[in-house]
């Protein structure tokens, strides 16, 4: 039994031996990593689960008779249940393992859509989606003729909840939105959304890209009938994810690629396909990354998810009073509760320009319009600078980026 | 590599302060550039007669090294030909790119030096010149059709 580390402060001085590349300098100034939004750094714990697999244990999985083949698909599996626990799954077998969110999307776009959907159908998804959470939508829109319909967003950040009822139809095939949004921090209610959804006996897709790293999930509490997020913003490698699924749903969708792996049987004139999860993930999977995603999940889980909220929380606050005292920034999605990602615009100054001096000074920060153009277009902007936390970030590195930002203006201004 | 080198007191002052900005009147060509991934825009509006760009402005936003670039490059091709201009953008791309000048001296155009230790800001350096090649591309093809 793991002992609960909860109510506890993060061990500073521990996180950042974890975290080897962060000790690292950038353009000759001490790294100050602002960007888990877009990818967060891996542990030492990480990276040694896979070197380890790729030194010793390495075999494919769930082929071999032999011992190397075994204890690699045990590897393999033991992923499922910590991931199962970290998002509070009913069962192992309903994660499946995928390239990332957008893999996670496009497997049920093509699956469960393709199968399910005619012209006409209509999908609900927010205007502060990501473009994976969008584009995916569009192109059945193109193909088979469906509709998407979007949740409007207030000028603060927040879901129009006002709206949202009103979209519903008995055309309704899916609600697809994100838990926390990647640019606007906002943590959106989804847990009702997904009631409401459930009301009018339409399933409801979450992206998870943003949350599962900063904040608890329970897929179960959640009631979500799908759950997306990425590996690698999980401090975790890239190119794994987890989509989980109800299982019934699983169950009847048809497989999304074909191949090794996913099936029972094969002869010339029929196929039989393997049970859900395995009818997901046809091909050799990328095992080692897999096993890298549950080292990280384990990290995750060490640290305590509450705690590492709780630090984010207290962090984002320390920012958002600090950004906010310099003249001319303006600060994009303040609607509460949020998560960790702080978005900004300064009058007169150009993002990119402020990125350019930004990263002169050590600091690693997004600049740009970070996937999601129809949101920049809602707040009127060509783009915005992005500062995001992870665990690791401290009140330091917001001291620094605050110092670079009146650098900057001085400079350009 | 300091940053004032990137950012000159040139570039600063054209990106603050953009000569030859707003619409030209009687433009015989109109351009618009993109750089959708900066989400930089900028139209451009150009007098040619002749094989002469005569008279260009431009209107437009993006950050000081895209519109200082836009700025100078108005400054600098006004009275050329086409050939000259294709001429002075290949330079400028090398210097942008490379870093060093190349054996002809691009007089103002040499503020962009720095731009070449910053690769993901090529691009921002080099949308004005590319629009306005997009737009004599246009001429050579009227003229050649003619």
């Amino acid at each position: 039994m793991l002992v609960k580390k909860d109510m506890q402060e993060l061990d500073f001085s521990a996180l950042k031996q974890d975290f080897p590349i962060l000790t690292q300098q950038n353009r000759n100034k001490p790294l100050v990593y602002l960007d888990s939004a877009s990818s967060a750094q891996k542990p030492r714990q990480v990276i040694e689960a896979m070197s380890h697999f790729y030194l010793q244990d390495y075999a494919n999985i769930h082929r071999g008779i032999y011992e190397l083949s075994e204890l690699a698909t045990d590897l393999y599996e033991n992923t499922r249940q910590v991931i199962k626990n970290l998002i509070h799954a009913p069962k192992a077998d309903e994660i499946i393992f995928v390239s990332g969110t957008t893999e996670g999307i496009n497997l049920v776009a093509n699956s469960f859509g393709r199968a399910n959907w005619q012209a006409e159908d209509e999908v609900i998804i927010s205007h502060m989606e990501h473009h994976s959470n969008i584009v995916p939508w569009l192109l059945l829109q193109k193909e088979i003729g469906i509709k998407v319909k979007v949740i409007p967003i207030t000028d603060e950040g927040a879901m129009d909840l006002n709206v949202y009822p009103t979209l519903f139809t008995p055309r309704t095939k899916l609600v697809a939105l994100n838990h926390a949004s990647n640019i606007l921090g906002t943590i959106n209610p989804i847990k009702e959304m997904i009631a409401i959804a459930h009301a009018h006996n339409v399933p409801v897709l979450i992206d998870g890209a943003q949350a599962v790293p900063h904040m608890p999930v329970d897929v179960q509490d959640l009631d979500c009938d799908f759950y997306v997020f990425s590996g690698h913003k999980l401090y975790g490698p890239t190119g794994t994810g987890v989509l989980y699924g109800k299982k019934h749903l699983l169950e009847a969708m048809p497989p999304y690629q074909s191949g090794g792996g996913m099936i029972e049987t094969v002869s010339f004139e029929e196929v039989t396909f393997a049970k859900v999860p395995q009818k997901f993930e046809a091909g050799t999977p990328n095992i080692a990354g897999v096993i890298g995603l549950g080292a990280a999940a384990a990290y995750v889980q060490s640290q305590g998810i509450e705690n590492i909220f709780r630090h984010e929380q207290a962090l984002l606050q320390y920012a958002e009073e600090k950004l906010l005292q310099i003249p001319g920034l303006r600060l994009i999605g303040t609607a509460k509760p949020k998560l960790g990602v702080l978005s900004f615009v300064m009058d007169h100054l150009h993002p990119h320009d402020i990125g350019t001096v930004l990263d002169h000074e050590g600091i690693a920060i997004r600049a740009g319009h970070h996937c999601a153009m129809p949101l920049m277009e809602r707040f009127n902007v060509p783009a915005t600078l992005r500062a995001s936390l992870g665990l690791y970030n401290h009140q330091q590195d917001i001291d620094v980026l605050v110092e670079a930002i009146y650098l900057a203006k001085r400079f350009l201004g | 590599m300091s940053l004032r080198e990137l950012y000159q007191e040139m570039i600063v002052d054209h990106g603050r302060q953009p000569r030859n900005f707003g619409k030209l009147q009687n433009a015989n060509h109109c351009q618009t550039g993109h750089n959708p991934l900066c989400g930089d825009k900028l139209i451009l509006y150009v007098i040619v007669h002749n094989g002469i760009v005569e008279d260009l402005r431009f209107e437009g936003m993006g950050c000081a090294i895209s519109v200082a670039s836009a700025s100078l490059m108005t400054e600098v091709v006004k009275g050329k030909s086409v050939n000259e201009i294709e001429e002075l953008f290949s330079r400028f791309h090398f210097l942008v790119t490379e870093g060093k000048e190349p054996t002809v001296i691009l007089g103002k155009l040499a503020a962009f030096s720095g731009v070449a230790e910053f690769p993901v800001r090529v691009k921002c350096a080099t949308l004005a010149w590319h629009t306005l090649k997009a737009a004599l591309l246009n001429e050579i093809k009227t003229v050649s059709t003619e």
